[in-house]
């Protein structure tokens, strides 16, 4: 038997390698949310707009599903591990030992008491009601999550402040110069950007800034990150640190193995310990798991990529943004271009603005060996 | 076996194209899914049930 910790996109695209890949045995996945598997990404963008019902978001309809031949265990949180015993103890007093476990619990956004944040379907069905009675929101979090909300709210007519610490939105992720464009982008599109100053609190009236100012909101809506949801396995023994901390092929222990946003491990060419929160990996982790679960023994070695829409821009990064910069396709001022980053002589990440297709054709001039930058070493999420 | 994709759900990453350059490509545009052949020859197969279960937007179903 294989119990599969975590119902949403990299448990399931874990249980489907499994089962491609030959896997006949039990397959149970576990998973503390009511629903069935869903997508994440378009939570904060059409699910949140409307332009979706909640059921699109679906990640499987339902004869892809029993075709698995998966028991689902939902609406059960998982509260302990037994590394020894495989064995997995639910909030209900369940036990489920298996022979392998794969730890797929994906994140815990950091909250501020009282107020929304995004992470689930039912937060983003929540957020939306609100939205829709707001008359002016202010955004915590100037990342990929914090600026996708914004543009969302502001596209449904709701006057928007966004604030965080950095110098434009998505500034880590994309670097000084695409991010600059993404903060004239959202300035002309009326989005009122307060950045550079950290928030200190929340007040009645709205969201209290460092420098004493207060940001007026009847709504505050919280993404200023999240962390690995491991709250559950510290008394498991396992090595934890930022994740789940996994050797190169995806394993925490004999039997036990980590995928997704929860998961942390060495990846070979880049030499270090690696976690990415971006959609992508959730199912390119899942095949490689999948495939050591099965005997497979192969390091997993990704080229980091993500996504973000905002507004018009779809802007798509593959690999690592780093300070050498060039533009190899198309022009900032068109706002329609690609551009190429290097670190010495090799190049190690492709950025594309309303050009998915050249971006995607670019991706394979990365170096496989590219070492990430330091300044990259954050991870995103899409 | 018989593909569909849903172009409204696709979000350009093209993971489809990297791994089936016969079946799927983007258009040139907007990098939405473009399908090349929607009953590929068996040897193929595999790998667009890889695709489709590795795509980041949920866009390809696969029926036999």
């Amino acid at each position: 038997m294989t119990l599969i910790v975590g119902a949403s996109a990299a448990g399931l695209a874990t249980a489907e390698a499994l089962r491609r890949k030959g896997y006949t045995g039990r397959l149970t996945i576990l998973g503390a949310e009511p629903h069935l598997p869903y997508d994440r990404p378009p939570l904060s963008k059409q699910v949140l707009s409307g332009t979706w019902e909640p059921a699109k978001a679906q990640l499987r309809p339902a004869e892809a599903l029993a075709a698995l031949d998966a028991e689902f265990v939902l609406g059960d949180p998982a509260v302990h591990l037994d590394v020894s015993e495989r064995a997995v103890h639910t909030a209900s007093g369940r036990v489920l030992k298996a022979d392998n476990v794969v730890l797929a619990t994906g994140l815990r956004p950091r909250t501020l008491p009282g107020q929304r944040t995004l992470r689930t379907l039912d937060d983003a069905v929540a957020l939306r009601a609100d939205l829709l009675k707001a008359k002016r929101a202010v955004v915590v979090g100037d990342g990929v999550l914090g600026a996708e909300i914004a543009a969302t709210a502001r596209q449904m007519g709701v006057a928007v402040t966004l604030a965080g610490p950095q110098q434009a939105p998505m500034a880590l992720q994309l670097g000084p110069v695409v991010a600059e464009l993404l903060a004239e982008l959202h300035t002309a599109q009326g989005v009122d950007l307060r950045l550079g100053a950290a928030v200190t609190g929340v007040e009645d009236d709205g969201v209290l800034l460092e420098t004493g100012e207060v940001l007026p909101a009847d709504l505050v809506v919280v993404a200023f990150g999240s962390a690995p949801a491991t709250d559950w396995l510290q008394d498991s023994g396992l090595v934890l640190g930022n994740g789940v901390v996994c050797d190169s092929r995806c394993r925490a222990a004999d039997g036990i193995w980590a995928v997704g946003d929860v998961a942390r491990w060495h990846h070979e060419t880049l030499g270090r310990l690696v976690r990415l929160e971006n959609r992508t990996n959730a199912t390119e982790q899942a095949i490689a798991v999948a495939g050591n679960v099965l005997g497979a023994d192969q390091p997993y070695t990704p080229v980091p990529y993500f996504w973000t829409d905002q507004f018009d821009a779809k802007i798509h990064v593959h690999g690592f943004v780093a300070p050498g910069a060039s533009v190899v396709e198309g022009s900032l001022a068109e706002r329609r271009f690609v551009v190429r980053y290097h670190r010495g002589g090799e190049v190690v990440g492709v950025l594309g603005w309303n050009m998915p297709k050249h971006a995607r054709l670019h991706r394979q001039e990365i170096t496989p060996s590219c070492r990430a930058p330091v300044a990259a070493s954050t991870p995103s999420r899409a | 076996m018989k593909i569909t994709v849903d172009q409204d759900k696709c979000c350009g990453a093209g993971t489809c194209v990297l791994l089936a350059p016969d079946v799927f490509d983007q258009r040139d545009e907007d990098g939405i899914v473009v399908l090349l052949d929607s009953q590929p020859p068996a040897g193929l197969h595999a790998l667009v049930h890889e695709a489709a279960s590795v795509c980041p937007a949920s866009a390809i179903a696969v029926s036999e």
